[in-house]
């Protein structure tokens, strides 16, 4: 599997403000590569000079095997971008802009409406943009990035605003688009997002990558506490979950018990504890940490200032 | 294979302009509406109809017309690239194969049909209700009427470039442009300005593009015009140089 996308030692200021320092990371064919962090991290700055509309002030970035700066209309002719909030023409009708992003590019388009029933838009097609609701007007950028059929799809912040449920219909769009073989970037600062989706992520924070790895190994590397919450009567409990190998607190409030440890087999631990204990239980409950935790230890703040 | 994409883009942008609430009514049939109301004003009537017609009926008129059918179309190409810009669309726009230079082209082009669009319908109710009698080559007017507001879409994109918010577009382009009305010589000769006013005068496209469409409009060969017609295109070349300098995309 080789790499799409090679971005090496890459800086970009603006005035006195250092937006992105020297990040450095590749993303492979076939994968959906997250870059998350803050608002202000440098994301939209990292994309959008992957995708040439920004020319970055040292570094080098190969995308497809093109300079994004030098090749930039060989290069757009050949990925899908979805910028974040971006607008169209208040009255531009939906099939009006397919029709024209369609014309756009050399290669053969995908038939503009084939795309606009995969994404649900069929019926919407004669409507405004300005008339469209969020879920659409973001489900009609998708079209519209994916209209050339392009290697790589470039999505930013792509269900920010949304409501849960077309975040979930979007994010299914999204692993469909990895499943046509296509090679996904994206940004985003929800972490459950990166988490369900991504195949790999970067945490970015103050334009400098913190970390590159798949979500649930940066949660072993950074994060390696497991929790069990469990309710019991047993008056020997507690001491008996204090012999449990690698535990290493437990503290009750009532009949509750809170049992911490390092590692996956904490969990196995506090079961075989209990069966061979015969300890009889009223709730039990995982508390398992996940990239919002990694965030948290690794910057020191939560991803939501 | 970009022209089909500027054709495309081009048609869109008018019917987009068109389907706006004030867009066809608000460029094309208001002026023509004031025109006609004009023309039931006896007195106007009156002289246009008497031999003795003022020059300024008759010719001035005519061009000072021209001249804010196209400081109109310069006025909305600042909005609605200063909308766009703040919309993102502009930004959109951009990250496609798309040459930036066609995508402001396209919207020179919009700008220049309903420029012509106007123009024509002005000139259909004039001769309805102005039997003038004079022999205006309309072909030649509407040429000098394009080619004057295609130097004038050139400042348009230089205060597109230093607007700062949709919201100032309309005010900024209107205090930048209007008074260039009055330095151009429709209302009072260039000549007869003071010496700073006119050397202002001097470098505005407007004190070229007054002489050339009255000239026209008097049925004067375009070869009574060459010096204006150039200063015109110098302009176009020099404003849009710096623009492409200048211009923001977002």
């Amino acid at each position: 599997m080789g790499s799409v996308i090679q971005v090496s030692g890459v800086r970009k200021t603006y005035g006195a403000m250092v937006a992105v320092d020297e990040v450095s990371f590749e993303v492979n064919d076939g994968e959906i590569f997250g870059l998350i962090g803050p608002n202000g991290a440098g994301k939209t700055t990292t994309m959008e000079c992957i995708e040439g509309l920004r020319r970055p002030d040292r570094g080098t970035i190969s995308v497809l095997g093109l300079d994004p700066f030098r090749d930039v209309y060989k290069l757009q002719d050949r990925i899908g971008v979805q910028l974040q909030q971006a607008q169209l023409q208040k009255r531009i009708k939906v099939w009006e802009a397919v029709d024209l992003w369609a014309s756009l590019y050399k290669k053969k388009a995908v038939e503009g409406k084939v795309l606009l029933e995969q994404l649900g838009l069929t019926d919407k097609r004669d409507a405004w943009f300005m008339n469209l609701s969020g879920g659409q007007k973001q489900r009609l950028f998708i079209a519209l990035a994916l209209i050339n059929d392009p290697e790589v799809v470039f999505l930013d912040e792509l269900t920010t605003g949304l409501d849960p449920q077309s975040r979930r219909a979007i994010w299914d769009l999204v692993r469909g688009i990895r499943e046509r073989g296509k090679t996904v970037f994206l940004t985003t600062h929800l972490m459950e997002e990166a988490e369900r989706l991504c195949d790999r992520v970067a945490i970015i924070e103050h334009g400098r990558i913190i970390d590159i790895d798949k979500p649930e190994r940066l949660v072993d590397r950074h994060c390696p506490e497991r929790s069990v919450v469990l309710a019991t009567d047993d008056p020997n409990a507690e001491e008996r979950f204090r012999a449990i190998p690698r535990v290493e607190t437990v503290t009750r409030a009532e009949l509750r018990y809170t049992i911490r440890g390092r590692g996956d087999d904490l969990v196995t631990e506090v079961i075989r504890c209990l069966s061979e204990n015969r300890i009889r239980v009223t709730d039990f409950r995982t508390i398992l940490p996940n990239l919002e935790d990694v965030f948290l230890k690794l910057t020191g703040h939560s991803i939501r200032e | 294979m970009m022209l089909r994409g500027l054709w495309k883009l081009t048609w869109i942008e008018i019917k987009v302009f068109l389907r706006e609430p004030m867009g066809a009514f608000g460029t094309i049939v208001f002026p023509a509406l004031i025109f006609l109301g004009l023309s039931r004003v006896p007195s106007l009537r009156l002289a246009t109809t008497s031999p003795g017609a003022s020059s300024y009926i008759l010719v001035a008129l005519p061009v000072l017309v021209s001249l804010l059918i196209a400081i109109s179309a310069v006025l909305s190409l600042v909005t609605i690239i200063s909308i766009y810009r703040e919309g993102g669309i502009l930004k959109r726009l951009r990250a496609t194969p798309l040459r930036p230079q066609t995508i402001l082209t396209a919207h020179v082009i919009v700008k220049l049909i309903l420029t012509a669009a106007t123009l024509a319908l002005l000139v259909a109710a004039g001769k309805r209700y102005y039997p003038i009698g004079v022999h205006v080559p309309l072909l030649s007017f509407t040429m000098a009427l394009l080619i004057s507001t295609w130097s004038i879409l050139s400042i348009g994109f230089l205060i597109a470039s230093i607007v700062p918010t949709a919201r100032f577009a309309q005010p900024i382009g209107a205090i930048i442009l209007y008074p260039m009305i009055g330095l151009s010589g429709v209302f009072v000769r260039v000549e007869s300005l003071p010496p700073v006013l006119h050397g202002v005068a001097r470098v505005l496209p407007f004190t070229y593009a007054v002489p050339l469409l009255q000239g026209i409009w008097n049925g004067e060969a375009w070869s009574a015009h060459v010096g204006d017609v150039a200063v015109l295109v110098v302009v176009f070349v020099v404003c849009t140089a710096v623009s492409a300098k200048v211009f923001r995309w977002e």
